[in-house]
């Protein structure tokens, strides 16, 4: 197919790139104003008070001078802006905290300190990471290699044993609930068979390479399971659509390899699709893999979001979301870029 | 919403099998403690040992307040964090009612008392020290007290040494106000010993003293709320690493010395605590034996429930401890027609007993049918049954509609039901009492609330639960120790009741109560105190204020390879100081 058009300036792609940026921070700060006032103005509407609120990170019988001093401590008396503005601004310059015997300084970017356990946010959401992103980016090889290949192969052998099997399997597969799949796996071949590790098992990858793939074996393949579903199916939908192409047929009968048709001509215009989506899973799989990481007991940012969550914990509740939301924009901006890079059509448009 | 209505039909179907499989099992094999039956370890040591080595494994599915003695409010932590940290007394580590004694843990014994029970006096035993060789000192004691006053910074505690203490005015603890002399609270006339003065007489001060507010806190270590940290032991045990919301591991301390601790074994080598692991998981561990305890000691999760009720070799692995907790039913005599003590009465003769304790799980997950407001386990109990709700338990209905009669309504009448609205067990309880009090005429409207807010905003604030018209709502309390106060005082007291909410008193406001509460508490006769208390929970249910459900239990399993396996009753849970491993 030949090129049409110019090709792209730097200064097109600059100010692209410069745009996509300012959008990306825009919806940021949009995410992070919109989740800090669901947080105070939902229980308003129940007819809470700042001292109610408070009331929920004291201990369990506390006095009203007590949660008065809570409210007071944790800002709950101060307008809603004027709490979100102090939040911001810890973040951009840090915050000093009284721990008691002294005050401490929370250096930027700072994420406040949880409501319940006083300790500071960063350093969780720091801490927690590798966790998820272990997780995230070895289901993510296993899903995209083994969901593209069967889907290939499906669409290679449309109707054959192969396929049919391959596509119950997948049908399945995006069916079942990781919590169902996640403690059966855990029953069947941690405590029956005892193939792999018990839940609540993760080695640092620092620590013990190995030990950290083993540990991380069962979570990866159950949850690469549930992708790789879906992909193999959008490959084979995409594959079966290409391969059908003129060109393709062009390609064959020029007399180039079965194998060069399939990959450089069939496949990589499937791909399209399969990259969109494979950018935005695996950023929203950093945020947290929530119902994988509760399954499998991981100590990730999903668990940590959801224990934030059900403790009413907002600084953790906000620094999970800022982190999670900045994965899928980043994510959204290369694969916006990759696109460009994968379909040449998109890149002069 | 199909995933709930499909757990939720799971569930039933669990219950239901769980309850129709309540087969005998062996009875506790007192011969031989070292075969396993179902509920040997509750009364007796089940597999006796001193054998010591090994790597105990705890896990639990959340995290607790805080493993800071003086910043946590949670039983499983106050079991627990005997393993790094020494009060001054301990119940004494036994099956059974021998747990109900107070034994000297840091002190050599039980506080003496004088100036009529407003000061108490305490003697450490000698040579204990912290992790670090330091030797501990009454001054540590003292300091470790004053620091749980400070509610702002340890904001989670029990507040009894801030209320009891003759604290001076204006006192804010050592963090903002360093400088003041707490003398007139605490004395520490030499390293061994410490005295306590209060602001009135108090005959129970030696529970206070056994609360984990006592174990000492180095001075100079002390970091306030991220103390957390790196709690400076003085236990047979000492952190070795603290992940926030991770869990922790404990390693021998080699500055402790058994020769000052006649209390504690200490069999194993290290102990590995995880948090925040699934909890279905911790039950499938624990069968499959990668887990030996789990901390929450509540019991099993409902799919665990019917496979262990089930298999009489999982069942032998089980126990069904009590807790000294009741579930209940407040009812509100603010709120007409309930102002009308028979109208309440009709109430507790007509509610069905065994439909509350199915909902709560049956006899074994739920618990015994409750009469009193005291558990069995708390001294001071004495059985009555004030409103026998016919030979089956399933209400008198003959005498609720002569109680109906009396109050003007014998064709019944209308009132609200309050319960938590993400509790399955309270919900199950008021759909029971629904369907039971309607046979006598009384309609119940169910009124869902939300949890976090439930003592805070609605049920426990005055003005909302009297102005909605709440004539009924659930409700429960575990003891903070054994004993009628322990119990009682934040539950019947009138006083407790604020109008901004908070408080876990629903509904009894019976002064004379008030006043036989000031009694006991001054008193330090410890029999007469114990029997007064008895008489407190009999006067409040001749009030009808309180329709008691079932003394809590839990179905818990024992790790494969315990030993010393026993429920110590002052926490309804498995000992977790005194547990050891076998040795291959």
């Amino acid at each position: 197919m030949a090129q049409v058009g110019r090709s792209a300036k730097p200064n097109d792609v600059t100010t692209y790139l410069i745009r996509r940026v300012a959008q990306a921070i825009l919806m940021l700060v949009i995410v992070s104003m919109v989740t800090f006032s669901i947080f105070f103005v939902v229980p308003r509407l129940a007819g809470g008070s700042a001292e109610n609120l408070a009331a929920r990170y004291v201990g369990r019988t506390a006095g009203e001078e007590q949660i008065a001093q809570a409210a007071e401590r944790l800002g709950f008396n101060d307008p809603l802006p004027v709490q979100y503005g102090r939040w911001v601004k810890a973040i951009v310059v840090g915050a000093e905290y009284d721990y008691g015997p002294g005050v401490e300084h929370c250096p930027a970017p700072c994420f406040g300190y949880s409501f319940l356990a006083q300790t500071p946010v960063w350093p969780d959401l720091v801490d927690r990471l590798p966790v998820t992103a272990s997780l995230a980016v070895g289901a993510a090889i296993i899903w995209l290699l083994g969901g593209v290949s069967v889907g290939v192969i499906s669409a290679l052998r449309r109707g054959s044993f192969f396929d049919r099997a391959a596509m119950g399997v997948a049908l399945s597969g995006v069916s079942l609930p990781i919590f169902f799949t996640g403690l059966l796996t855990l029953y069947l071949f941690s405590y029956t068979l005892r193939w792999t590790s018990p839940g609540a098992s993760f080695t640092p990858f620092t620590a013990n390479p190995a030990k950290w793939a083993y540990d991380l074996l069962l979570p990866w393949v159950t949850l690469a399971f549930l992708f790789a579903a879906a992909y193999a199916r959008l490959t084979r939908a995409g594959m079966l659509e290409t391969m059908g192409e003129d060109y393709v047929r062009t390609a064959r009968a020029k007399g180039l390899p079965e194998r060069v048709v399939v990959t450089k001509h069939g496949l990589r215009a499937a791909l399209t699709p399969i990259v969109t989506i494979f950018g935005l899973d695996v950023g929203l799989l950093l945020g947290g893999a929530v119902l994988t990481e509760t399954v499998y007991s991981l100590p990730g940012l999903g668990k940590y979001a959801i224990d934030a969550i059900g403790s009413n914990d907002l600084p953790r509740v906000m620094g999970v979301t800022m982190l999670a939301a900045f994965f899928v924009v980043i994510a959204n901006l290369i694969v916006d870029l990759l696109y460009a890079v994968v379909d040449p059509r998109v890149r002069l448009n | 919403m199909r995933k709930r209505l499909v757990t939720a039909a799971a569930i039933g179907a669990v219950l239901a099998l769980g309850l129709s499989a309540c087969q005998s099992a062996p009875s506790p094999d007192t011969e031989n403690p070292v075969t396993p039956a179902f509920d040997a370890a509750n009364g007796q040591i089940f597999n006796p040992s001193d054998a010591k080595g090994g790597t105990m494994k705890f896990a639990i599915s959340e995290d607790w307040d805080s493993v800071d003695p003086g910043d946590t409010y949670y039983g499983l932590s106050w079991n627990l964090l005997r393993l790094y940290g020494r009060s001054l007394l301990m119940f004494k580590p036994a099956p059974g009612a021998a747990s109900q004694e107070l034994v000297g843990d840091l002190a050599e014994g039980p506080g003496t008392p004088s100036d009529g029970g407003r000061t108490w006096t305490y003697t450490l035993r000698e040579g204990v020290k912290f992790e670090d060789g330091t030797p501990v000192t009454s001054a540590d004691v003292k300091y470790a007290v004053l620091r749980t006053v400070d509610k702002e910074v340890l904001v989670n505690g029990p507040t009894y040494f801030g209320d009891f203490l003759n604290l001076p005015e204006g006192y804010q603890g050592p963090y903002k106000t360093p400088d003041m002399n707490t003398d007139s609270a605490i004395e520490t006339p030499d390293d061994r010993t410490i005295v306590f003065h209060l602001k009135q007489p108090f005959g129970g001060f030696d529970y206070f003293a056994w609360l984990p507010a006592t174990v000492p806190v180095p001075k100079d270590k002390d970091t306030g709320v991220r103390y957390k940290e790196h709690v400076v032991s003085t236990g047979p045990y000492m952190f070795e690493s603290y992940e926030e919301g991770k869990g922790f591991v404990l390693v021998r301390n080699p500055h402790w010395d058994p020769a000052t601790d006649p209390n504690r074994p200490a069999l194993p080598d290290r102990y590995e605590i995880t948090l925040g692991v699934e909890a279905n998981d911790i039950d499938n561990q624990i069968i499959a034996g990668t887990l030996h305890v789990d901390l929450a000691g509540t019991g099993v999760q409902p799919a665990t429930m019917s496979r262990v009720l089930t298999d009489p070799e999982l069942k032998a692995q089980a126990d069904n401890p009590s807790a000294p907790r009741l579930w209940y039913t407040s009812i509100n005599p603010k709120v007409a027609p309930l102002d009308n003590i028979e109208c309440r009465k009709a109430i507790l003769y007509a509610a069905d007993r065994t439909g509350y304790q199915a909902a709560y799980g049956g006899e074994f997950a739920g618990g015994d049918i409750a009469t009193t407001l005291l558990p069995p386990q708390i001294p001071g109990y004495q059985h009555f049954d004030l409103y026998p709700a016919g030979p089956d338990n399933k209400g008198d209905l003959e005498k609720a509609r002569e109680a109906l009669a009396k109050c003007g309504h014998p064709d019944g009448f209308a009132t609200k039901m309050a319960y938590r609205s993400d509790r399955p067990k309270e919900q199950a309880t008021a759909e029971s009492l629904q369907q039971s009090l309607a046979r006598v005429g009384i309609q119940l409207t169910l009124v869902p609330l939300p949890t976090g807010d439930y003592f805070s905003l609605y049920a426990g604030r005055p003005s909302y639960r009297d102005s909605n018209g709440l004539g009924l709502m659930t409700n429960g309390w575990q003891a903070d120790w054994n004993d009628g106060f322990g119990f009682l005082s934040q539950i019947v007291d009138s006083r407790t009741i604020r109008e901004s909410g908070g408080s876990s008193n629903l509904s009894v406001y019976i002064p004379e109560v008030d006043a036989m509460i000031d009694q006991a508490v001054a008193e330090t006769d410890k029999a007469k105190r114990e029997q007064l208390w008895g008489q407190i929970d009999r006067r409040v249910m001749e009030e009808a204020v309180i329709l008691p459900g079932v003394y809590s239990k839990a179905l818990t399993l024992r790790g494969k390879g315990l030993t010393n396996v026993f429920i110590n009753e002052a926490y309804g849970q498995y000992d977790y100081m005194m547990l050891g491993l076998e040795q291959p």
